[in-house]
């Protein structure tokens, strides 16, 4: 087992695009890094260079300390699991696990056998050992290949996307065991996925892409508390970040639907703005009707319409029209481009209590805690109240 | 609902049938009419003879000419797929200024008619040496079937999705490993389908066999045929061409039902995504 560490690296492509922009990563041995970011924004390019199918442009890339820049995929003794598995079809389920170890040449078949046998056991393949990969099912392939990642003695784990051909509730039984398998088996990992809830569950810490550049790399919690920039606020999170328009003059803090006062530290980091944007998770506001007094007390309250609601049982969804200036529109247009989805109106999203009784087209009473809010310059997208931020434990 | 066979489909079957099979039935009728029976003017031999058969099996043209047919053809074969496997892949992962042009140089040469060529090969090879030896023909054979096997086989290759190979060098295989024990086989049948269509080539041609060889030593069955005559010189030589024609058609027989599967598969294989 080895740390990975990748510096200054790019990927360049004969056309000048930079696939991969100067990128640095500390990927501590036994760490489970994981590379997340919409797609094109370079973290498939960026694990396949560490595997060695990709050649890097420029900086270096270290593997247990030693540079591996120019060394064959053999030779980096790195184990990869595809997004479509990449099965050997001639080849039985045994077979198929057994492939690396036989391609060494220094286990006898007996050696292979137990192997092979415990890792099936890991995998609970045991059964299907003798058939061919096209008699299985998805998530089935899919352990075949993991069970060809573990079986020999890797210095790392590669996942390039292993759960996006599965369906949900597979994905996210698959997850946990991925989870779990590395946990036990102690393993460095570098895991790509586009998916943040992914990201979240799985990661020691999480990397966050954007066009071939680093945004952050922090502990899944200080993503979802701390984002550095308007990109990372909008792409952890689901349903993501709501983006508002802001201006602060004084201590008054000024959205399309309410006024309020921040505290003395946040007005200092701000200083006085015509224009900024404020963001807010949804999760983070409540039915002011349901709250106690004291934490009421806290609360910034509002009234406004709701245009619809949506149950989900564990909570209620309610969504919240308001009017914005041209300029942040554009601006939350292009992010919502970048991030993959479609911002069709200017809406607060508001995930509320499932007991809660606000319903379609009703004005309702919300309540916020303006502590959770975090203000982002609109030119250059950086968190203005990063650092002010309180962590979640 | 399983659709069911109309007497008309059933008619035009049994009229295909007898329009592909009926020259072959009759030349196994013909090789079964003993001497001056094949003068019966009738379909069938007025008594089952396996003279023809005798005959052809002690003329040493004709032995000779079976040795000669089936070392030169499996040779050419071999030569052919073994070379164009290689060259396939490439063509098919590598990107080597003056792909396009070697592809279509070599759909060129097919187009070339084998007639054309014959003369000056003719020529070459008395001067060089190679004039009726094996040799003289496995060369021809085997460059006019690569480019078939070429084009078969690196459509093939292209179907084969590239995780297969970075999957293997992953798992520690070295180019040749990944080619030899992942891409050969997943492209088996693309490697039979070429093989059996080069194997019908050289089986089957007449052309260089009788220009490029002169005596026992090279000349193959197609044009040992031609040299035939009867158990005497006084006798017509139509029963035992006939008999000669049926043991040669019995390989490709052979070699059609034991790979027909694989033949099938090869065949609509390159046409949809596996």
């Amino acid at each position: 087992m080895a740390s990975i560490t990748v510096k200054n690296v790019f990927k360049e492509y004969g056309d000048g695009f930079k696939a991969v922009n100067d990128i640095s990563l500390e990927i501590a041995d036994g760490e489970l890094m994981i590379l997340v970011g919409p797609s094109g924004c370079g973290k498939s390019t960026l694990l396949r260079m560490i595997a060695g199918l990709e050649d890097i442009t420029a900086g270096d890339l270290m593997i247990g300390g030693e540079r591996a820049n120019e060394k064959a995929p053999r030779d980096r003794n790195l184990a990869m699991v595809f997004q479509n598995y990449a099965l050997y079809p001639h080849l039985t389920v045994y077979e198929n696990i057994a492939f690396p170890l036989r391609l060494n040449g220094k286990y006898s078949d007996e050696q292979i056998r137990a192997k092979v046998d415990e890792a099936a056991d890991t995998l609970e393949l045991k059964e299907h050992l003798e058939r061919k990969p096209s008699q299985l099912s998805g998530g089935q392939r899919q352990r075949v290949a993991m069970g060809r990642a573990i079986v020999r003695e890797a210095e790392a784990f590669l996942f390039d996307e292993p759960l996006s051909n599965l369906d949900a509730k597979l994905r996210g039984q698959m997850r946990t065991e991925i989870s779990r398998l590395q946990r036990r088996m102690g393993i460095t990992t570098v895991y790509v996925t586009h998916d943040q809830t992914e990201a979240m569950t799985l990661g020691d810490r999480v990397a966050v892409l954007r066009k071939g550049v680093l945004q952050q790399v922090d502990t899944p919690r200080e993503l979802y508390t701390r984002p550095i920039n308007l990109f990372v606020a909008g792409f952890i999170g689901s349903p993501p970040m709501n983006f508002v328009p802001a201006s602060i003059a004084g201590r008054t803090v000024t959205l399309p639907f309410v006024s309020f006062d921040v505290s003395q530290e946040v007005a200092t980091a701000l200083g006085e703005r015509e224009l900024m944007i404020a963001g807010i998770r949804p999760e983070h506001f409540e039915d002011a009707d349901m709250m106690d007094e004291g934490k009421l007390a806290q609360s910034v309250t509002f009234t406004d319409h709701v245009d619809v609601t949506e149950w989900l049982g564990n909570e209620l969804f309610a969504y919240v029209p308001f009017e914005t200036t041209a300029e942040v529109h554009e601006n939350l247009k292009g992010l919502a481009r970048e991030l993959d989805s479609e911002s069709l109106r200017t809406q607060l999203v508001v995930a509320l209590d499932a007991a809660s009784r606000i319903g379609d087209g009703q004005d309702a009473k919300l309540a916020f805690d303006p502590s959770k809010m975090h203000f982002f310059d609109p030119a250059s997208g950086d968190n203005l109240t990063r650092d002010l931020a309180v962590v979640a434990h | 609902m399983k659709r069911r066979e109309g007497p008309w489909t059933i008619l035009g079957a049994v009229l295909i049938i007898a329009w592909a099979l009926a020259p072959v039935v009759w030349i196994i009728s013909l090789s079964l009419k003993a001497g001056d029976d094949i003068n019966n003017n009738k379909f069938w031999p007025t008594k089952f003879s396996t003279e023809n058969y005798e005959t052809v099996f002690n003329t040493p043209l004709f032995t000779s000419a079976l040795r000669n047919s089936i070392g030169i053809s499996l040779l050419a074969t071999a030569l052919s797929v073994a070379i164009a496997t290689v060259a396939a892949y490439a063509i098919a992962r590598l990107d080597f200024p003056g792909k396009k042009t070697v592809l279509s140089i070599a759909l060129a040469i097919a187009m070339f008619p084998a007639v054309s060529l014959v003369g000056p090969l003719f020529n070459i090879w008395r001067s060089v040496g190679l004039y009726d030896t094996w040799l003289g023909l496995i060369i021809p054979y085997m460059s006019f079937t690569l480019p078939l096997s070429l084009w078969t086989l690196s459509a093939f290759f292209r179907e084969i999705p590239w995780e297969m190979e970075e999957a293997a060098q992953m798992d520690g295989a070295t180019p040749w490993q990944a080619f030899r024990k992942v891409i050969v086989p997943l492209a088996a049948p693309g490697v039979f389908t070429a093989a059996i269509l080069a194997f019908f080539f050289a089986w089957n041609d007449f052309v260089f066999g009788i220009s490029l060889t002169s005596t026992d030593a090279a000349r193959p069955v197609p044009a040992a045929l031609a040299f035939f005559t009867g158990a005497s010189q006084f006798q017509q030589p139509a029963g035992a061409i006939s008999a000669a024609a049926v043991v040669v058609t019995i390989p490709v027989v052979v070699l059609v039902l034991l790979f027909q599967k694989k033949i099938v598969a090869g065949l609509t294989n390159g046409a949809v995504k596996g």
